[in-house]
């Protein structure tokens, strides 16, 4: 039997081998009929994390799974050729070598499912990463507001493309949204993708800024229509970010679009999941709303910085039984 | 032992175990043996029965089965506390109900895996919904205690109080029964369910700790046995039940007549309404905390869901996708959904219910996965493709057992909603806010939940209407349950055996003569006769005579013969209740219509003034006009009140309105006093018609033609026909029919001690709400005569949950 983290890699070798979401064509009746309670969501938001739970060894190995749904992140006016190949080198060793022993996963390939830089990195970010199968992701459109013209879109989509990035975490035009123009939301992203070509495009969808959840459902469902391969729920710079709620409603929207067209789109939550209990919640609620399949590196990741710190505490915590400190990690 | 990397790659839920040692090490502290905690203090353990822990294991505990004896200990217990609780004051008993809040805070975890392991309820649940309910019960109520004086003015305690809880909510049935008694300055003797008396024992040891007085608060053990004394003891003034609607019948047999006052909250098949433009995720998670939460043992669960058949099979596609991820297993493990069933007598109810589903013809859907087979478990259950006529839609299973029905229409839902014996609870789901608040209010049910369910709080009440019971628990209309009004009592009324009142049948008496205010009797001879007036009964806005072809001569006070009064039977009674039924448009009309028509009635009856001053006079009245008077001003006062007597939103801790509205009962039984014939029809009267109610009524027996007086005012002042139906005749005769007839909601009997009794005995048919009064009340004092009183039992609080969020 193959150990998950071989499969996980044979996923990333042979990506094509799951059929990408093709889209449909736009269905308005679909995008007007979808309803979303707030007070019922965000019930259900709150109890996944009271109504499971997980602990010692299943924690431990929860959260060795969380660390290969991320993409390491890093997206600041300051970053530099220099921090991007420290944060490279820490996707590929992301947990100390003796704390991986300690659990059980000597030998274990144990790495991030991505890096995710700003367009100017993509070409340090590739080379750092030769050779470890990690895949790069590029913010793409404009990153944050999307607001650029049309053709400089595009053409940052082409360009980071052509550098290495395998994967491409778009924003979309939120005004499309805001004033229900969907039928341009759908074709701003289907360009996107045909831009994007082999790439696997990823919808940021800057929830923080859409105001309702039903307009968070029906741009989610827009944007799997246009044929996104991920959706995402934000930039990391909006005001709020991955929030539970949110995710419920845009986890349900992939179920509800798998349900009626067979095809399978993944999610990123990214912004603010900082601490290790949160990514657990986030994958509890992935299992319950979408099953096992969709806690796996190429249908669920996680937009994060500081998140891997604090894994690697609780598991060192595991280890030692000892509360740990966040520099006995190595920084990224 | 799973490694680190098994849950690496399979990502499986491990066993997450709170851990029982604290539990154990208090049931030790006990020696696992518990007496009767009566005047703050144990008694020795006695005819012992073992306490279990439904997921299996060891026994936990053994307790006492509580003797005659001891129930008298406790009650008097109880009543020795009373006065000294009373004259703390409101302060004095808001501080000490703080305090058990807080207690209950200090060891909540505590109480929680004491709940989950003598209830089997999931630790979740326990540690997250009902302990610190509890908690929140004891602090609103200290609020309570605190404002008595100024917010329940002219109101008392009632006494000494007999409360017996159930097992599905334990400690939380314990808070919302002990909390508004003492607040209020009540003293309480409580018997906890025989399966799960654990935590309330739990508690006793917290009130003796914090040195709450002795005898306020008595927790005695047992069975029925036990819970029969406690109700049926000649010491207790009021009983407050939750439990079977079989167990509720009994207490209301057992109680009538004692003028104990009484308040159940009974059983439920409550509807679970979905519309084809719901947030069906949503719903389906509504599902989960409907039917799914404390394994379905929840009086006001969802078990019956109405799905809008245009999206029945996505819904039930879903729902069973969502059973898939549901876990049942031990009640400590916090990654649980469903824990045990309480006791192995439900488990197999439950089968035997599920098996008669089945063997009815409903599909029967469980998914894939097997429960544990150590300890009591049964796994969630969906039935599709029920008809009413089922028996799993009819009976409640008091288990994870749904079954699913489908509707056309927005009135159809509504209607398969109501069609049960019972008026717990409804939850109702649609993304229309048109749609979900024209539903709610038609909806027979004490609470509505829209878009929620099993949402509870101390702030608001919670009841039900029909056959789950009647009296409400939380917020300002569950303290109304243990107050009294401070009035003294007139003479007890008593049956009169009067000989003016004969059978029918003795009609060749020579008459005194017949005719208006029957004065002119002595008329010359050569004059003309006066024209024959005959009284018939009023039913359907039509004067019809009584079914039974008698009439009842009446005399004046003088012995003259006045009239001849139609003798109505039980055919009549049902006739008229019928007739109120067809009026239902009355309850739906606006306060602001009924209060046109009231004002309306005191106009037409002011003319009439002399009329009516010398009937009552003929029938012997002291002081007539003056009580005409009295009656057009009541007719004013109801007037005034029809659109001023509203609701509340209450203060919930969730974003949402708690819609706390008063409602009609419906069809109201009203038996009128003998003393003021005119004021006291109609002081029982305004007030039920004025909140939209229609009457039934059977007038004064003995001087009924102040009321048959009343049809032709009745129907000029455009009373729809229906909404009041009077029929005369022998109270003995109509009380019963009227007390036992199934489609009436309340009844009021201002009659003697006996009428009480029976008609509180007859009640017990369909649990309609009674109101019973031997001892007379001076009707010409507003103050003894109308008002709130009235109007309270004129109708029952509905709570409609409106959670919002854009």
């Amino acid at each position: 039997m193959h150990s998950f983290s071989d499969r996980c890699e044979a996923l990333r070798d042979t990506f094509e081998e799951r059929p990408r979401n093709p889209g449909i064509p736009l269905d308005l009746g679909w995008v007007r009929e979808i309803r979303i309670n707030r007070s019922a969501v965000e019930r259900r938001a709150a109890t996944i994390g009271t109504r499971r739970s997980v602990k010692t060894a299943w924690q431990a190995g929860w959260l060795l799974r969380a660390i290969t749904l991320m993409d390491l992140t890093t997206l600041q006016g300051d970053d530099t050729a220099g921090r991007v190949r420290r944060l490279c080198a820490k996707a590929r060793q992301p947990v100390r070598g003796d704390l991986l022993d300690a659990l059980g996963m000597a030998g274990e390939r144990i790495t991030v499912a991505a890096v995710c830089v700003y367009h100017s990195f993509v070409a340090t970010a590739v080379e750092a990463l030769a050779g470890s199968g990690i895949p790069v992701a590029a913010v793409s459109t404009g990153f944050p507001a999307g607001l650029s013209p049309m053709h400089t879109r595009l053409a940052e989509i082409d360009a980071s493309v052509a550098d290495g990035a395998a994967e491409i975490d778009i924003v979309i035009t939120r005004a499309h949204v805001l004033t229900g123009n969907w039928q341009a939301l759908y074709d701003e992203v289907k360009a996107f993708r045909a831009a994007a070509g082999d790439a696997h495009l990823k919808a940021i969808l800057g929830t923080g800024d859409l105001g309702t959840l039903r307009d968070v459902a029906r741009a989610s469902a827009v944007a799997m229509m246009a044929g996104a391969d991920f959706v995402k729920t934000s930039t990391g710079k909006e005001s709020v970010n991955a929030v539970l709620p949110v995710g419920l409603v845009m986890a349900r929207s992939i179920r509800d679009y798998h349900e009626r067209t067979g095809h399978i789109v993944g999610f990123k939550p990214a912004g603010g999941i900082r601490r290790a209990k949160e990514s657990l919640d986030w994958m509890a609620m992935m299992k319950e709303e979408l099953g096992d399949r969709w806690v796996q590196p190429d249908l669920f990741r996680f937009g994060a910085s500081s998140l891997l710190t604090d894994i690697e505490r609780q598991l060192e915590h595991f280890v030692t039984g000892r509360y740990s400190a966040a520099h006995r990690h190595p920084m990224a | 032992m799973t490694s680190v990397r098994d849950a690496f790659e399979t990502l499986s839920w491990g066993p997450a175990p709170e851990s029982a040692a604290p539990a154990m090490e208090w049931l030790d502290g006990h020696d696992r043996r518990f007496g009767q905690f009566i005047g703050g203090a144990w008694t020795p353990a006695a005819d012992t029965f073992v306490v279990a822990n439904p997921a299996g294991g060891d026994d936990l505990a053994v307790v006492s089965q509580a003797s005659d004896a001891d129930v008298g200990a406790a009650v008097a217990a109880a009543r020795a506390a009373l006065p000294g609780w009373q004259a703390l004051g409101g302060h004095g008993r808001a501080r000490w109900l703080y305090a058990i809040a807080r207690g209950i805070q200090r060891r909540s975890r505590l109480l929680a895996v004491v709940e989950s392991l003598d209830n089997g309820k999931p630790i979740r649940e326990s540690r997250d919904i009902d302990i610190p309910l509890v908690a929140r019960h004891f602090l609103h109520h200290a609020g309570w205690a605190q404002l008595l004086d100024r917010e329940f003015p002219g109101m008392s305690a009632v006494g000494v109080v007999g409360q017996v809880i159930p097992w599905n909510f334990p400690l939380l049935m314990l808070s919302w029964k002990i909390a508004p008694a003492l607040a209020a300055g009540n003293c309480v003797v409580l018997k906890p369910a025989e399966y799960t008396p654990l935590t309330a024992l739990c508690l006793a040891d917290l009130l003796a700790e914090i040195g709450l007085p002795s005898g306020v608060v008595n927790i005695i053990t047992g069975d029925g046995r036990a819970g029969a004394a406690l109700v049926e003891h000649p010491d207790v003034d009021k009983v407050a039940f939750t439990g079977s609607t079989e167990v509720g019948r009994i207490i209301r047999v057992a109680t009538a007549g004692s003028g104990k006052k009484l308040s159940l909250e009974l059983g439920g098949k409550s509807p679970f309404i979905v519309f084809e433009d719901a947030d069906l995720d949503s719903v389906v998670e509504g599902v989960v905390d409907a039917i799914w939460f404390n394994q379905g043992q929840v009086c006001c669960a969802g078990s019956r869901i109405l799905v809008q058949e245009g999206i029945a099979d996505r819904l039930v596609q879903k729902l069973r996708a969502r059973m898939e991820t549901l876990r049942v297993g031990s009640p400590l493990d916090k990654a649980v959904d469903i824990g045990a069933i309480v006791a192995p007598v439900q488990l197999d109810r439950i089968r035997e219910l599920v098996a008669q589903g089945v063997s009815e013809g409903a599909a029967c859907w469980q998914p894939s996965w097997s429960v544990p087979t150590e300890g009591l478990f049964y796994p969630p259950t969906l039935f599709t493709d029920v008809a009413p006529s089922s028996t799993v839609a009819q009976v409640e299973i008091f288990g994870p057992v749904v079954v699913q029905m489908t509707f056309r229409t927005p009135d159809e839902a509504v209607e398969l909603a109501n069609n049960t014996q019972y008026g717990l609870a409804a939850s109702l789901w649609s993304e229309n806010i048109n749609l979900a608040l024209d539903i709610a209010p038609r909806i027979k049910a004490g609470t509505v939940w829209i878009n929620c369910t099993n949402m509870f709080d101390a702030a608001s009440g919670f009841g039900g209407y029909r056959e789950s019971g009647f009296g409400r628990e939380g917020g300002r209309e569950g303290m109304y349950e243990y107050l009294k009004i401070d009035r003294e009592k007139g003479e007890e009324r008593r049956e009169k055996g009067d000989a003016r009142i004969e059978n029918g049948e003795g009609r060749s008496e020579k008459r005194d003569g017949i005719s208006e205010g029957g004065r002119d009797a002595a008329a010359p001879s050569r004059a003309l006769p006066p024209i024959d007036r005959t009284p018939k009964l009023y039913i359907g806005g039509k004067q019809v005579r009584p079914d039974s072809g008698y009439a009842i001569p009446l005399r004046g006070a003088s012995g003259e013969h006045v009239a001849d009064v139609g003798r109505g039977n039980r055919k009549d009674i049902r006739n008229a209740v019928e007739a109120a039924h067809a009026a239902a448009k009355w309850s739906a009309a606006t306060a602001h219509l009924r209060a046109q028509v009231l004002y309306y009635l005191g106009e037409n009856l002011a003319a009439r003034t002399n009329e009516f001053t010398n009937r009552l006079e003929v029938g012997g009245a002291a002081d007539a006009s003056t009580e005409v008077e009295a009656a057009v001003q009541r007719c004013f006062a109801y007037a005034a009140w029809a659109d001023k007597y509203d609701g509340a939103v209450h203060h919930t801790p969730h974003r949402n309105v708690t819609l706390a509205m008063p409602e009609p009962m419906g069809v109201i039984g009203l038996v009128c006093p003998d003393e003021a014939p005119l004021l006291g029809f109609l002081s029982a009267v305004l007030p039920v018609i004025a909140m939209g109610n229609r009457a039934v009524v059977v007038p004064s027996e003995r001087w009924p033609i102040a009321a048959t007086d009343l049809y032709q005012v009745l129907d000029t002042s455009d009373v729809p026909a229906g909404v009041v139906n009077i029929v005369t005749g022998l109270r003995r005769e109509l009380l019963a029919p009227l007390a036992s007839h199934d489609d009436v909601d309340a009844m009021w009997v201002f009659g003697t001690r006996g009428d009480a009794a029976e008609a509180e005995r007859l009640s017990a048919g369909n649990m309609k709400r009674t109101w019973t009064e031997w001892t007379t009340r001076d009707w010409l004092d507003p103050e003894a005569g109308e008002g709130p009183e009235f109007l309270r039992q004129a109708t029952q609080v509905k709570n409609i949950w409106v959670p919002y969020g854009a």
